[in-house]
């Protein structure tokens, strides 16, 4: 808690911080959990005193992000990184031995009210899991004696401060760098150059680059530039930039290594979009998981300020003003959606809007608003840098510059490596080494494709494979089919539930993917997950759902022996063993022998 | 053909004025499309996804979808149609819905839905999700087994300007209806029977006390009716 202060200070420190704007809620919640340990009902009813909002609005949001704890979470809240690359280095089992050591199950307090141990989806860290928030700071590379360690300090209940600081440390891992990354970069320099070709040369200069939106769907950066540039403004209304490193796709991790060791790049990145646009306010919208490089991106925030590349009058230009804050996200996928980022942004559940209107002409508070990714940002800094004829010379004619591509799974040097976009998936798995025979490579997290391992021709690029440059890698020793059951439960556990076919779907795919699991699945489930896909496809509200059922349809289609020989016959199975439903019945009876059982069916 | 002010539902011209959806164009036609969380007087949610149309060869939710001259809309086709049936097999599934003893039975828009397109059985595996009864308030019970999220008594509390009932949560699991006070119960909110919530509910959630079988079974709205008819003749649930 802060220094000296009651709870009731505490809040209103935070409150008074934050100028009682309810739109700052996401913040507001975060520094009185940091500083309370969870949100208890009145603490609930004082934040919605002190922003002026129905109590039930201030609940629905902190109910709806995995990191906002309605019930207390105890002084240790270790949260496992439930990714499938996570697994395959061995998280489960490592979690198991921390619960057994601690005396306690997944997903409870434990008795004394002192530690909470449980999954959480993919933490960014997928080049050195297994890898654990412990209390939402990212802890990689755990071992059986980290674990026995860790339980041992939190017995003794030893500060987090006085645990041993290496085990936090988080690698950046950049294997290969191009012209993106290889060049050191001057900040000042490329925002100098934009301020001296003017904002509309400046967006012709992006628009002749090509560049196109790096975090996998490929829009023209000019377009959405010039949509927002041109969106009519209201009175007291400005237009918006935003960043979104709210880098949720598991397998992904390479924002992290932009925003950990070249945030110059990134920031100017916006401040360019800034002055292009016209845009006075930005954001960057960090993922909660990204906690852990709050304090170093205030810092190189700050540094800006002071060098005049941040603030009124930038590098001297009298009307030039634009400043950058960082929103933390509190852990929920859907977020990276960049409607729902904005209703995030705004203090709300982060819930997909209707579109149109599309955020470049309503976004955050109604205003023009540009949403770009982390890596999209850094290009267009380079871009005007260097020029359009220098980015577009790497890469293909449809797809210019170079693309980070995030590694991870069975590979020799998994981390994040910089290749022209249009190189082969093989190519890239040649660089980090594969070990062993590949059965196939999951491109761009459980919302992307799936190759198999002869398909590693294909090419990274918006022609040919789109992507936002993930690679998880899975040797012929890998069941395909386990990856699949890992991402049906996670679009399950992120699903923002508002509408019927996502909300209901992803929970029944989830589901039935258990049942084939255990061994009691039949060819008509096979169909089942088919017609859900569809269903999925069809009729959910948005992107999230669209593509909840792709893993499971892709790896049915391109992988169906690894689901075939889970099922029990081809015929019809019934959802339940009826010899397990007696199993409670011979408990109270303390019976077991045979005629206490149903026959084998 | 189309003219400037129609489009085409099951090929039959629907007129419209500038600014309706093909829902409200539908409705106002006497014209019936599916749907859950849409009502007249309230702004489209577009959640539930029953009201999904193919729109030119495109699947679309018709009660967001603005009307434009020439559109060829595909409403009541096999193929939607067992889209729908599956969409609220989806719903009984995931709350707890036994129509027999729910005093809604007969009026209630789920089940006459489900009716209405010839859904014979749930087909998915229940959930039994343990959700909370509220008997709370004097006036009201808050049976939320048979909540399907449309947000319509959000959006009737708004205006009301009290703001007693807010979706909140995220998922299965987590997305409900959260009720605007510190203990989470109705009796310690200022909502009154007086409310347009209090009669907004399509289902068996909010329900007023003491009148729930004024009317018997039997001879409720869509005993009389089926939602097709009943729905699309002015007089909403």
């Amino acid at each position: 808690m802060l220094a000296g202060m009651d709870q009731l200070e505490a809040i209103d420190w935070v409150l008074s911080r934050h100028r009682h704007d309810g739109t700052r809620l996401m913040q507001i919640l975060r520094e009185t959990q940091e500083a309370l340990g969870w949100l208890a009902p009145e603490t609930i009813t004082r934040i919605a005193q002190g922003v002026g909002w129905p109590r039930a609005r201030v609940e629905a949001t902190a109910a709806f992000y995995s990191f906002f704890h309605l019930r207390p979470r105890g002084e240790y809240c270790l949260l496992w990184s439930d990714n499938i690359i996570d697994r395959m280095a061995g998280s489960r089992a490592l979690m198991q031995r921390l619960c057994e050591a601690l005396w306690l199950e997944p997903g409870r307090l434990s008795e004394d009210g002192l530690v909470f141990v449980h999954t959480t989806s993919d933490i960014g860290m997928g080049d050195q899991g297994p890898a654990l928030l412990v209390n939402y700071r990212a802890a990689t590379r755990m071992t059986a004696e980290r674990v026995d360690a860790m339980a041992e300090l939190i017995r003794n209940r030893v500060p987090l401060a006085d645990w041993p600081q290496e085990w936090f440390q988080v690698e950046d891992n950049l294997r290969r760098a191009g012209p993106l990354l290889g060049e050191a970069f001057t900040p000042g320099a490329a925002l100098a150059a934009a301020l001296s070709r003017g904002p509309d040369a400046q967006l012709a200069e992006i628009a002749a680059s090509n560049l196109r939106g790096r975090g996998g769907a490929g829009f023209p950066t000019a377009r959405k530039w010039q949509a927002c540039r041109d969106a009519p403004l209201a009175t007291d209304q400005t237009r918006i930039v935003v960043c979104n490193a709210d880098e949720g796709e598991p397998g992904t991790f390479k924002d992290r290594v932009l925003l950990n060791s070249h945030a110059d790049l990134v920031f100017e990145g916006m401040t360019i979009a800034a002055l292009t646009v016209g845009a006075r306010q930005g954001f960057l919208y960090l993922r909660g998981e990204y906690r852990y490089l709050l304090d170093t991106l205030e810092a190189v925030l700050q540094r800006r300020r002071d060098q005049g590349l941040l603030g009124r009058g930038i590098l001297g230009t009298p009307g030039f003003d634009f400043d950058i804050e960082i929103h933390l996200g509190a852990g929920a996928y859907v977020c990276g959606e960049e409607s729902a980022l904005i209703e995030s942004l705004e203090g709300k559940p982060g819930r997909p809007r209707l579109r149109p209107p599309f955020p470049v002409t309503h976004g955050y508070l109604g205003q023009p608003t540009v949403v770009n990714n982390v890596e999209t940002f850094a290009c267009a800094a380079r871009i005007a840098e260097k020029g359009a004829a220098w980015f577009a010379a790497t890469g293909t004619p449809q797809s210019t510059g170079s693309k980070l591509v995030s590694v991870s799974g069975d590979v020799a040097r998994p981390g994040v490596y910089e290749f022209p976009c249009g190189i082969t998936v093989a190519e890239v798995l040649d660089a980090a080494g594969v070990r062993n025979c590949v059965q196939g490579v999951q491109v761009s997290g459980p919302s992307g494709t799936t190759l198999t391992g002869e398909e590693l021709g294909r090419r990274l690029c918006f022609e040919d494979v789109p992507s936002a440059g993930a690679l998880m890698v899975f040797d012929c020793t890998r069941d395909m089919f386990e990856a699949a059951h890992n991402f049906a439960h996670f679009f399950a556990h992120e699903s923002c539930g508002f509408c019927t076919p996502c909300r209901v779907g992803t929970q029944v795919i989830a589901r039935l993917m258990d049942k084939i699991a255990a061994g009691r699945g039949s060819q008509y489930d096979l169909q089942e997950l088919s017609r859900l896909h569809q269903l999925l496809q069809g009729t959910a509200h948005c992107g999230l759902g669209h593509i909840a059922g792709n893993p499971v349809f892709a790896t049915l289609t391109k992988f169906r022996p690894a689901y075939e020989r889970r099922l029990k016959s081809l015929e019809f199975e019934p959802a339940f063993d009826l010899d397990a439903e007696l199993s409670q019945a011979r408990q109270m009876t303390g019976r077991d022998d045979a005629g206490a059982h149903l026959a084998e069916t | 053909m189309a003219n400037d002010d129609t489009f085409l539902l099951d090929g039959v011209a629907v007129p419209f004025n500038t600014g309706q959806t093909i829902l409200q164009a539908a409705h106002a036609a006497g014209r019936y499309i599916p749907h859950l969380c849409w009502h007249p007087d309230y702004k489209p949610h577009g959640s539930c996804k029953l009201c999904t149309v193919k729109i030119d060869g495109r699947l679309a939710s018709a009660c967001t979808t603005p009307a434009t001259p020439g559109l060829r809309v595909e409403n009541r086709t096999p193929e939607l149609d067992e889209q729908r049936r599956t969409l609220l097999q989806m719903l009984f599934v995931e709350g707890n819905h036994f129509c027999p003893s729910c005093e809604k039975s007969g009026q209630c828009l789920l089940q006459a839905t489900a009716y209405e397109l010839g859904m014979m059985g749930p087909h998915f595996d229940h959930f039994y999700p343990n959700r909370p009864v509220d008997a709370s308030h004097p006036d009201v019970l808050l049976d939320f087994n048979r909540c399907i999220l449309c947000s319509l008594c959000e959006q009737a509390s708004a205006r009301d300007g009290k703001f007693v009932f807010v979706m909140g949560g995220r998922g299965m699991r987590g997305r409900k209806v959260i009720i605007n006070s510190a203990t989470g119960r109705l009796a310690d909110t200022d909502f009154s029977l007086t409310d347009h919530a209090a009669s907004i509910c399509p289902v068996g959630v909010i329900l007023k006390k003491r009148v729930g079988f004024i009317v018997p079974y039997g001879q409720r709205k869509y005993d009389r009716a089926p939602v097709s008819v009943a729905d699309t003749q002015g007089d909403e649930p």
